[in-house]
Formats: structure tokens, sequence, C-alpha cells
């Protein structure tokens, strides 16, 4: 790993296994100490309660027989192996009896538990100490080892309850605290090692699980540099294990496929702006330098300014069809859909074409019975449905001894069928059929009659809006143009 | 388009003169709208952004505003909805770049009173602006339209000219109707096709005029003086006398 510390923590992986490793070692701690306590309390209570019995046992003793059977008693015990502390002294602390050699000072002048733990010694300690540490030289561990001669050289460590003799004498008993101190130095050894465990583990997770993770997020930002830096047509990596991670990359590269589907509409706009526009462009700056250039009379300038209006005019409307299209077929929004009766906006639009259809001398005529709604935009399906119609007209005019235009509305299952039928010389090739509805695609045999070649491109992108679409079909004779709706959803 | 009765541009007997806020960060279109608007015959102001306008508008007396939706400072929906909280019931005409059936939603909700998009012709526009004019909106409440020798009721639905009744399909009783009620003021094809047909939306081919001289065939044939007059490069005109 090439990375540097604060390198490491700027990674997440890292971060968080930090934080786990630093909340499990604060709960492991608090556990621990709450667990040493608790159970030093208790041996701290058995203690006392092994001394209580004693010092029954004792006060037995000395209510048969006074202070000998006391005395006696209490050598007897002090012989035994592991007893516990005995003592017993005047009232000026001159040790009489008992097991105990010496005392930490004061302890004797206390009265009932002592205040706290003291140290002592035994009688002929020296030698028993040596005695129990020679097993523990040649197996036991280290620690022990030093324990055990820490202990040895700060003596002992006891409770004991001190009482008066009703003859001033002071009677001790006591128990060694060797046991609660040897178990307290077991735990911390234990929280030790969980300690070191855990960080080892922390370390692990970190390294297996936080650098696999951070290597994936390295490779995804690696590809996202990528095609950030133009190639668009890259993707990021699908390991095929289906995880988050894949999950992620996959919604990724599905945004990368649309933004390259935008980005190619977008490029086919600006390509076809560039050539369609450009020449009548070109025409009016012509027609104006020529206009410039040479004597005319006022009329000729009045007529090339007119010229040039005009020839604006249809070059703006050309431009608002192509916004129109990109912004249909970029989604547009939807807020602006409604129930739309289409066999009103049939109704609307052969009214509106009858005249113009009647003055090319062919006959238009509306199917339409029922009301039949569809969820959508009035306005864009009257726009595509003329468009339509108005190609029909134009292009059945003249083609046979009766031109006629059909515009039918049926139901097909749950959707809705518009078409629009004429009787002219359609379009026998199936590929320009195809062809028909891209933008600017004006057919050789269309070339002749006026218009951005936009209007086809604009119903498929109103039809794609719609969730329907738009079919050019062979016609008998003629073309027949099909609108499919969807179903409406009624809500 | 030439029609029997067309009249040269240029020589149109235009409204009686307008005093026009118009409310345009572009500076050079500002000033061409302010000459056009002068060359004919009206008043014009212009802000180069929403504030100076809105203080403007809300002191000066206009006939009718000319705003644009975006701006510096204070974008133009924000000012026509301010005035008209403060009451201010100035017509107002949206030009805007952005040009889809929502954006004219939009603008008309929020209290403008057209809408039109940029690019756009200026006779398109000083038709609009002259048709928003407020002293001329009188008419809405008139139940009889009459120019020159024409009559239309509205309550029975009756045109006559010249004491002859004449019969009309109800499409061509709604054109006849917004002709008249704008009698004297140039009115647009789209303009026609907006208020008569409900389609915001430019048909490729020329209907509105076919509509126009299938009326035209009707209310002046027989009759030896024209009344509806073909504007070049910009529309129509129904003009008595």
């Amino acid at each position: 790993m090439a990375l540097s510390v604060p390198a490491i923590m700027k990674t997440t992986a890292a971060r968080l296994s930090a934080l786990y490793l630093l909340l499990f070692a604060l709960c492991a701690v608090a556990l621990v100490f709450y667990m040493t306590s608790l159970s030093a309390r208790m041996l701290t209570a058995q203690t006392q309660d092994t001394i209580n019995d004693e010092v029954l046992g004792l006060a037995r003793a000395y209510q048969r027989g006074g202070l000998p059977v006391l005395v006696r008693v209490v050598e007897a015990r002090s012989r035994q192996p592991g007893a516990n502390l005995y003592l017993i002294a005047d009232a000026n602390g001159q040790i009489l009896t008992g097991n105990v050699q010496s005392l930490e000072p004061g302890v004797l002048e206390t009265e009932g538990w002592t205040s706290s733990p003291f140290s002592y010694q035994r009688f002929g300690e020296g030698e028993l100490e040596r005695l129990r540490n020679l097993p523990a030289e040649q197996g036991s561990t280290q620690p022990e080892q030093s324990d055990a001669q820490a202990q040895g050289e700060k003596g002992h460590n006891a409770i004991a309850l001190v009482l008066r003799l009703p003859n001033q004498m002071i009677m001790l008993v006591g128990r060694d605290l060797g046991e609660p101190e040897r178990f307290r130095a077991v735990i911390r050894r234990a929280l030790m090692l969980a300690l070191g465990m855990m960080g080892l583990g922390g370390l692990l997770i970190w390294f297996f699980v936080g650098r696999a993770a951070l290597k994936r997020i390295d490779s995804v930002s690696e590809a996202s540099r990528r095609i950030m830096g133009g190639d668009l047509s890259g993707r990021l990596p699908v390991t095929g294990v289906g995880d988050e991670f894949d999950r992620l990359s996959e919604n990724l590269n599905a945004m990368l496929a649309r933004i390259a589907t935008l980005n190619e509409g977008l490029k086919q706009v600006s390509d076809n702006i560039a050539h369609d526009l450009k020449t009548p462009l070109t025409r009016l700056r012509n027609r104006a330098e020529a206009t410039l250039s040479g004597k005319h009379k006022t009329s000729d300038y009045r007529q090339a300014l007119e010229g040039t209006i005009a020839e604006s005019d249809q070059l703006i409307k050309t431009f608002n069809a192509i916004l129109m299209i990109s912004r249909l077929e970029a989604g547009y929004s939807s807020e602006n859909t409604n129930r739309v009766d289409l066999a009103e906006a049939v109704r609307d639009v052969v009214e509106l074409y009858e005249p113009v259809a009647e003055e090319a001398g062919v006959s238009l005529e509306a199917d339409v019975r029922e009301a039949t709604f569809v969820n959508g935009n009035r306005e864009l399906i009257g726009q595509a449905l003329s468009n339509i119609v108005d190609n029909a007209i134009k292009y059945s005019t003249g083609a046979s001894a009766q031109p006629a235009v059909r515009v039918a509305l049926e139901r097909v299952g749950a959707g809705v069928r518009l078409s629009v039928a004429d009787n002219g010389h359609g379009i026998p090739d199936d590929g320009d059929r195809a062809r028909a509805t891209e933008r600017f695609v004006r057919l050789e045999k269309s070339r002749s009659q006026p218009g951005s070649g936009l209007g086809l491109s604009l119903a498929k992108a109103v039809m794609t809006f719609h969730n329907g679409r738009l079919d050019l079909l062979p016609g008998n004779p003629g073309l027949f143009v099909v609108m499919s709706f969807p179903a409406r959803e009624d809500h | 388009m030439q029609m029997s009765a067309t009249q040269p541009s240029g020589e149109i007997a235009y409204n009686s003169p307008m005093k026009i806020l118009v409310i345009e960060d572009d500076r050079e279109a500002a000033d061409y709208l302010q000459k056009a608007f002068t060359e004919a015959g009206h008043t014009a102001h212009v802000a180069g952004d929403g504030e100076t306008g809105f203080a403007l508008a809300d002191a000066g007396d206009y006939d009718v505003m000319v705003i644009d939706r975006m701006m510096p400072r204070r974008d133009g929906l924000s000012v026509i909805a301010g005035l008209r909280s403060r009451g201010n019931t100035t017509p107002v005409l949206i030009l805007s770049a952005l040009g889809e059936v929502d954006d004219r939603v939009t603008g008309l909700r929020a209290g403008g009173d057209d809408y039109l998009t940029k690019p756009y012709a200026f006779s398109e526009l000083l038709a609009r602006v002259e048709v928003l004019n407020r002293r001329a909106s009188a008419k809405e409440a008139e139940t009889v339209y009459r120019v020159g020798d024409l009559e239309l009721d509205r309550l029975s639905h009756s045109v006559r000219r010249a004491a002859r009744e004449i019969t009309l399909q109800p499409r061509e009783f709604r054109l006849l109707e917004y002709l008249m009620r704008h009698a004297g003021q140039v009115v647009t094809r789209t303009m026609l096709l907006e208020n008569v047909w409900d389609y915001h939306f430019d048909p490729q081919t020329n209907v509105i005029d076919v509509h126009v001289s299938r009326l035209r065939g009707k209310i002046e044939k027989g009759f030896d003086k024209p009344i509806l007059h073909t504007v070049r490069g910009a529309g129509y005109m129904l003009k008595g006398g």
C-alpha cells in the first residue's frame, strides 16, 4: 500500500474500522471494570464471612476456657497449612502468639475491620516463599513470577478483624488477599489480550473488507474519470456478483447510456441545424447582397425585403419545430397532460383543414363516432394530427381521379388507433417509409413541395411523448399513417 | 396570399397612440422595440431589468406592458405577480425564449395576458399589443358588433350586411366575431388560430388564409365595398368605410 497514514485515514473503510475498534475497546474496558469490581466485592464479602466464622469459633473457645484455651486453639489453627492470620497481643501491641511475625504499624490500634488492606509477614516466611517459587521458576509464565516477586518484596496484603479481649489483650483474625489480587491480575491480562486481539481483528477487517471495497470504489472512480475525459462509450466495471457495488455500477451505466442517447440526439440536431438552416440562411444573405449591389427600383427593394421576412419566418418556424422535437424527445414535462377527447381533436383538425382540402380538390372526411379519451395534450395531438393530415392532402392532390383523405378513430384492444389514409402515390419503398419520420428527411418526390421536413418527425416525437407510436404503412394505394395511443390509466 | 382587397403595408391606420412599457434586458432588442413602437405612432419607455421595470410600471400609467421573462435582478413573472398583487391591471404581453405549452400556461397563470415566443416578428408583436390595449377591450361586453354596414349579434348568432342576412358556419361565426371585436386592428394568423381554434402552433399550410378567404367570400360577395382587408406581412383587418 503506497498510501500515507493521513491518506489511509481519508478512506471511508479505514475510518469506519478505526471507529468500530474504538467502540469495541471502550465496551470491553467498561465490561471488564464492571466485572472486576463486582468479583472483588464478592471476594471481600466471602473473606469477611470466613473471618466472622473463625471469630465465632474462637469466641466459643474463650468462653469455654478463657485465655489459655483461646491461645491453644489459636496456636493449633496457626500451624495448619494455608491457615488464616491469627494474632494475640497484649495491650501494648506486643505479639504473644499467632502466626504473624510483623504487621504494618497502627493495625492493632484499629477496632473492628481494618479500613484497608495492610501488609504483614508470617513466621518463617522466607523459606516458604522460596519453596513455593521453585516450580514457578521452571514452568510458569513471566508475569506470574514477577507478580510473586513484587508480592514478596511488599510482604502480603490482608484484611483482618481486630478485637479487644476483656483483659485488654488484642486478638486479630485476618485473611490473606493473595487470591483476589491474583484474580485481578488475571483479569488485567485478559483485558490486555482482548484489546490486542481486537486491534489485530480491526486491522484484518480493514485490510480484507475495507481495502476490497476501497479497490472497487477506486476502479469506479477511475472509470468515471475516463468517461469524463470524453470517452462516453466507456462503462463502469460490473463484477457480476450482484452486490451493492454492482447495482451502483449498473445504475450509473444506465445513466451513462441515457446520456449517450441524449448526446447523440443533440449531435444529430446540431448536424441537422447546421445542414438545413445553413441553406436558407445563405439564400437570405445572398438575396440581401444581390439587392444591395446594382441599381434597383424602390419596389424591388420592397420585394426583396418582403422575401427576406418570409424566409426568416420560415426559419423561425423550422427552428421552433427543432426545439419542440428535442424537448418532446427529452421527455418534456408530463404535467401538462389531461383527458383529451380524440374524437373532438379529429373533428377540430378536419374542420381546420376542410377548406384547404376543398381548394385542393381533395375530399377530406372523418370517421369518428363516440368520444374516445386518452391521457395527453390536446395541443400536441392537434399539431401531430394536423401535420399528418396536411401531408396527406399535399401528397394526394392530383394523384388520382378522386383524391381522398380519410381520418378514422377506433379502439383496438385497450388502446386507441387514430389513422389517416390517403390514396396518393404513397411511399412504395419500405426503407424510405421508415426514414420519413427522421428529422429533416425529405424524400426525393417531396423536394418540390414546400415544408421543412419536420412535420412527421414532430408527429413521431408527439406520439413518443404520449407513450404511443407512429407507424407509416403502405396503403392501397397511398399511405396509411397510424397513431397508436396506449390505454388510458384512469386515476 | 394575394387577396382581392390588399392594403399595402406601411399605410395601415393604426389605433390611437398608446403608452407602452418595455421591460427587456437585451439592450439592442429593447432599443429596436422602442424605435419600432415609436414609428408605429406609440410612445415606448424601456427598463433594462426587472426591478427598474417594476418601479416604472408601478409609478407610470401605461396602456400595455411588454415584459421579458428572463431578466437580471428580478424575473418577468415575479414582476407581473408583484404588479397584480398591487392591483395593477395593465395588460401584459410576456416575451420569452421559452416557448412550450407549459411555459405559456405558467406565464398566463402568473398574470400575463398574452405570450409571445422569441424569435418573433415585430408585426406579430405590434398586432398583439394593440389588441391588448386596455382602452380597446371595452368591446367584450357588447352584444352587437357593428363595422360599417356589417352587423353581428352575439346573442342570436346572426350576421347581416346592409340588412341582408348572411349564413355562417359556427367556426366562421367565431372568426368573424373575433375580427369584429378587433375591427380596425391588425389581427395575425396566429392570433386567429389561438383565439378561434385554440391552437398555439404553426400549421404547415396557411389554413387560416383559406378560412378567411371563405369568410370573405360570404361577407363581401355581392357587396361593392371590401371590408375584410389583408395586411401584407402581418395579417388581416376588418375595417368599414
